[in-house]
């Protein structure tokens, strides 16, 4: 029969092919969803992959897509190596939107490019505050991260929902639940004429250059990597692990907020309930997908902002729901954490012992 | 029915999710099984056992479908971290994800839909004690099925032998092992019930609760469940006082704005109360790092790999 034998060391080469596999066996599970839904699979992946991107505009809003996965994958990376979970980047992006907001409309009459600096920190501090949150209760009371800043994402949905409906609402907006329209100065620029594709990828770019020398050129980096290999090890070598679960929280806490400034600033130009598209969680399959390296958080944004966009089209003309999009996430994920085994594991074929 | 007794009743309603769910989840953490799914698995069992009930009309197969959907999705769990050993946290992510995905995508066509309601089934005589009567006899069959399972959970964890068994398992599963016991079988089972219960919990909300199905209707209560088990610190009495706790804070928002108190909250406020409140609860059992690390099974959450 089939055997799972222990490699005698780590296999460098499948640690790379594995997210491939993953993409395939994704593939293959989109073969069975459109068929089995009575849809034309070759048809389906037209629309769902190739259609999005078969012009410039479609490209520029791949990118667009990416923009906040990025941000928010290469902060979430930080702790995950040291094995800090945050999985409420989603409400941190929210509370990151709300902050920056409120500086849009609170310098509503102002001219200049302060406003939208100020957007900017708040944004980021707004991440900032709410990943703290998680972060205080667990270095002072030991309480699972996991599970706080999860709890969050709810609480800061409702957040939103009552400011939209209260303090925010646009007063000239036939009582519809969205703020005013930001002007121009809290607009985040275009990169070029013609499509939506702004000043935030490039935020993106540099956050993924930053992370990069922080993750494998600083000694924090180094100090974090070591923490999430071996515990023990980075105990006795005197590493602070409550600075680890800071830095883990609040760097993914201020990109999920920046992101959330993105939003509000770029493609959306206003605050409404629906700040983020699942942003926070699905950048959570990319930071894994990429194996929590930033270069592969480039790739692995691209690929997760297809997604999105397949599944919009797919609504479009196949009459699809777009949540198809997290069906093809979530498989995407779980693929890969099947596929892993790969890296440690080979498979031989073994005669049963008696 | 006079409020004390309605509020009563609606908190034990809006507790018994909770009760299955955590429950389901308490046995397979027992075999060192973490599966942070139950959201996702939640949500399924509550598509299955909608659709089912739909066309069915019978809402004890929509029950079962529920049980069914949630039990295989926590299977393609168990065969990532239990057999491919992948990462327990990332996989019951992954499994929260695909989940409420995949549902609110099955879901669509049913999103106009609305139920039957079921009526509760009322137990003689005992329903005609003042004030508790109606909230404790005169309930829905999951309510009282709830309880028959939480009988039966501390009777297996405590007084059988498989039990014992199960406990062992999530302390040492190397000792376990080196006796003779399957380890990953064991966990296999224990993980599919969990699922399973997940399923008929999800199954709850769409089948007896609401009775409809809206995307994103199990609202955390798969999250809250999993924060239960670690206020229960893994025992199932302090699980049904706990589910009950977060029932009443759930039920909290209709009276206090039903009541005419003449209070005026925003909605949001009171609907965010059961979130802080798990928040609030985690804070109060962590704070001292024993009452975790002692309660907890010691192998949680870590892959485990037979030797041979």
């Amino acid at each position: 029969m089939l055997r799972l034998e222990r490699r005698p060391e780590a296999s460098h080469l499948m640690s790379y092919a594995s997210p491939l596999i993953a993409i395939g066996l994704m593939l293959v599970g989109g073969l069975l969803l459109f068929t089995l839904l009575g849809k034309n699979p070759l048809e389906g992946f037209k629309v769902f992959f190739i259609n999005p991107i078969s012009d410039w505009y479609g490209v520029s809003e791949l990118l667009l897509k990416a923009t906040p996965l990025m941000l928010i994958a290469v902060g979430l990376a930080v702790g995950f190596r040291a094995n800090v979970w945050n999985i409420g980047a989603e409400g941190q992006l929210i509370v990151g939107g709300i902050t920056a907001s409120a500086v849009a409309l609170y310098f509503q009459e102002s001219e200049g490019v302060h406003v939208l600096i100020l957007m900017v920190l708040a944004g980021g501090l707004g991440g900032m505050l709410w990943a703290a949150i998680p972060a205080f209760l667990k270095t002072r009371f030991n309480t699972n991260e996991i599970l706080v800043s999860l709890m969050l994402v709810y609480v800061a949905q409702l957040l939103v929902s009552w400011l939209v409906h209260g303090p925010m609402m646009d007063p000239d907006g036939f009582n519809f639940p969205q703020s005013r329209m930001f002007e121009d100065s809290a607009l985040l620029p275009l990169l070029s004429e013609g499509n939506r594709l702004n000043l935030a990828f490039i935020f993106a770019l540099a956050a993924l250059l930053v992370g990069y020398v922080f993750m494998y050129r600083s000694f924090t980096g180094f100090q974090m990597q070591v923490a999430g290999f071996a515990k023990n090890a980075a105990r006795y070598a005197g590493f602070s692990a409550k600075r680890m679960v800071w830095i883990g929280l609040l760097s993914g806490g201020a990109m999920a907020g920046l992101a959330g400034m993105a939003e509000v600033a770029g493609p959306m130009g206003q605050i409404t309930e629906h700040v983020s598209s699942n942003y926070g969680f699905a950048a959570i399959i990319v930071a894994f997908v990429a194996r929590l390296n930033p270069v592969g958080i480039f790739f692995a944004s691209l690929l997760m902002a297809l997604l999105y966009l397949g599944g919009e089209q797919a609504q479009q003309y196949m009459n699809l729901p777009s949540s198809i999009s997290n069906v093809f996430q979530g498989m995407l994920l779980l693929f890969l954490l099947g596929s892993d085994v790969f890296i440690n594991y080979r498979l031989r074929w073994k005669e049963a012992v008696a | 029915m006079d409020t004390l007794s309605a509020i009563l009743f609606a908190t034990i309603v809006a507790g018994t999710p909770l009760i299955i769910v955590a429950l389901g989840q308490l046995i397979a953490e027992k075999s060192g099984v973490l599966n942070l799914g139950a959201e996702g698995m939640m949500a399924m069992g509550a598509i299955a056992g909608f659709a089912i009930t739909h066309h069915s009309g019978s809402p004890w197969l929509g029950v079962l479908a529920g049980m069914a959907a949630g039990a295989l999705m926590s299977f393609l769990f168990a065969i990532v971290v239990l057999t491919l050993m992948g990462n327990q946290v990332a996989t019951g992510l992954a499994l929260s994800i695909l989940g409420v995905g995949l549902s609110a995508f099955i879901g669509k066509p049913y999103e106009s839909e609305i139920l039957p309601t079921i009526g509760p089934i009322r137990i003689p005589l005992l329903a005609d004690i003042p004030i508790i009567g109606d909230p404790l006899f005169n309930q829905q069959a999951l309510v009282y099925l709830s309880w028959l399972l939480f009988a039966a959970i501390a009777w297996f964890l405590y007084r059988s032998r498989p039990g014992l068994v199960l406990r062992a398992l999530g302390e040492s599963p190397t000792s376990a092992h080196s006796i003779g016991y399957p380890v990953i079988r064991i966990r296999y089972l224990a993980t599919l019930f969990g699922g399973a219960m997940a399923g008929v919990g999800g199954a709850f909300l769409s089948v007896f609760y609401t009775p409809l199905w809206v995307e994103g209707m199990v609202a955390g209560r798969g999250w809250i469940a999993i924060a239960l088990v670690v206020f229960a610190t893994w025992r199932p009495l302090r699980v049904i006082v706990g589910a009950y706790l977060f029932g009443g804070v759930m039920v909290a928002q209709l009276f206090v704005q039903g009541s005419g108190l003449g209070v005026n909250i925003p909605s949001q406020f009171l609907s965010a109360l059961p979130y802080l409140a798990t928040i609030i609860v985690l804070v109060i059992i962590s704070r001292d790092q024993n009452t975790v690390r002692l309660n907890a099974p010691v192998s949680l959450g870590q892959p485990y790999r037979p030797e041979a």
